[in-house]
């Protein structure tokens, strides 16, 4: 198969900005040409649009908005996991010829739609994310007898790190008791253990292997895609302690690259709730069985930024459709040199796992130099 | 009959499809294995616990019957304390403003 490179990014600041979701993508479309040289409007031949809104045929008004006129235009929606899913597309499209130069923007806004899975009506009343995720947290802190205490390190890391991104939701940093006092949403969940709705969009440009040195001197390889999906309703997750999705998407991925966990420099993982990144961890075979926490921790204790350097979902904030780009826009920064103070020293292979609809679908990527 | 129009009258069904005799879940009118026509039948009201937590003074849980079937719902503890696998009784269940609610009591 051909390669597919990422070459470029742009990205807006998340905030809880009321601004339309034409005007959030085309910043980050703007920002994606100001620092892309040599980029042209007639350059791009597929554009495509990840996000949970509503509105119609958002690709074509981007394009429109942006002078382009591309051959493939079409929006790409899979709830929390549109983002990855699009750059998932832009590749195939890339892969089989149909197209050279892809851009992909993901955008949302603090109010998107895509919060609430209205089909998944076996949840009864308790329909909002707050309640799956306090069943796997309970699961889980069950299971290794691990206290709210010890699993609020995640929101204390991921806040710290997420300090140090400009386009961050967050810019303020948080103690263990911040966290434990913050507001009991349930028994078994703070606020500041869940990432929050906003406004943002992010952008990546993807090429094939003949045009990505003319936008890019360190053009970032997709070496391994997975994704999987195992149902649509969240009481389908037999085992609360783990996520099989993820676990699939990344075997996958990991045999698609000849990777393993042990090539990898740098991590964004999908950490909507804090529990979600030590399970994540050891899906992803970071960390055995009941250890993901510890090696949070670790990280924590020794400034290590390799998990969730952006800050994660907790820290950057969380616009749905933007999410899963804004994160592979962190890897390739970080695999490019370019993360200024987040900047982990030799990043060459970079890990994105992105994941929707409580946990029933997951994406992992696989970047290297 | 189907799923929904049971439900608002309070009752729980489950569907079996016709030609290959498999418990489908979530409702759907095919079956997902066959594509196979689905018949509805009274689902046994007995379960048991796979986990809950409490929202204000609300407890909540997830609760799986026959065939392996899990939903969401109110728990109602009468002031027994909650054990994983313990057994529950569904109540209650209906639909309210066009929201599935399901009530489950621990026995
Ligand atoms: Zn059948």
């Amino acid at each position: 198969m051909k390669q597919v490179a990422i070459t470029n990014f742009g990205n807006t600041k998340f905030s809880r900005d009321d601004i339309t979701i034409e005007s959030s993508l085309l910043s980050a479309t703007k920002s994606l040409f100001d620092q892309t040289p040599n980029l042209t409007q007639k350059d791009i031949d597929v554009v495509l649009v990840s996000t949970n809104e509503n509105s119609k045929y958002l690709s074509a008004i981007l394009s429109e908005l942006s002078g382009i006129t591309p051959k493939i235009s079409h929006t790409v929606e899979n709830l929390c996991s549109s983002g990855t899913n699009a750059i998932v597309s832009a590749y195939s499209y890339i892969a089989s010829g149909l197209g050279n130069v892809a851009l992909v923007v993901g955008g949302d806004r603090y109010d998107s739609p895509g919060q609430i899975l209205e089909w998944d009506k076996s949840r009864g009343e308790y329909k909002h994310p707050i309640f799956w995720a306090t069943l796997f947290t309970k699961s889980y802190k069950r299971k290794y007898n691990i206290s709210t205490e010890n699993l609020a390190i995640v929101s204390v890391k991921n806040h710290r790190n997420a300090k140090d991104n400009p386009n961050a939701y967050s810019n303020k940093t948080y103690t263990i008791d911040d966290v434990l006092n913050s507001k009991n949403l349930t028994e078994d969940l703070r606020i500041l253990d869940c990432s929050r709705p906003c406004t943002g969009s992010s952008a990546v440009l993807l090429t094939s292997e003949n045009f990505a040195r003319k936008f890019s001197d360190t053009p970032v390889w997709l070496k391994g895609i997975g994704q999987k999906t195992t149902s649509a309703s969240f009481t389908k997750n037999l085992d609360l302690t783990q996520m099989n999705s993820t676990k699939e998407a990344a075997k996958i991925a990991f045999d698609m690259s000849k990777l393993t966990s042990a090539d990898v420099d740098v991590v964004e993982i999908h950490d909507a709730f804090s529990v979600c990144e030590p399970m994540i961890l050891e899906d992803l075979n970071f960390a055995k069985k009941g250890e993901g926490l510890s090696l949070s921790k670790n990280m924590y204790d020794t400034f290590d930024r390799k998990i969730n350097p952006r800050g994660g979902l907790i820290g950057t904030g969380h616009p749905l459709g933007a999410t899963g780009v804004s994160q592979t826009v962190e890897v390739v920064q970080q695999i490019q040199g370019k993360a200024e103070k987040r900047q982990i020293e030799n990043a060459n292979i970079g890990l994105v796992h992105n994941m929707s609809a409580a946990a029933t679908s997951s994406t992992v990527l696989l970047l290297k130099s | 009959m189907n799923f929904e129009s049971e439900l608002k009258k309070g009752n729980f069904v489950i569907g079996t499809c016709t030609d290959c005799d498999r418990v489908v879940w979530p409702p759907s009118n095919l079956c997902n294995s066959c594509f196979g026509k689905i018949t509805w039948k009274k689902a046994s009201l007995m379960g048991k616990l796979i986990e809950y937590s409490k929202k204000n003074d609300m407890d909540f849980c997830l609760a799986e019957f026959e065939n392996g079937i899990r939903i969401m719902g109110d728990l109602i503890l009468k002031s027994k304390k909650p054990k994983i696998g313990a057994q529950i009784k569904l109540e209650k269940c209906g639909i309210s403003d066009g929201c599935y609610s399901f009530v489950m009591e621990l026995k």
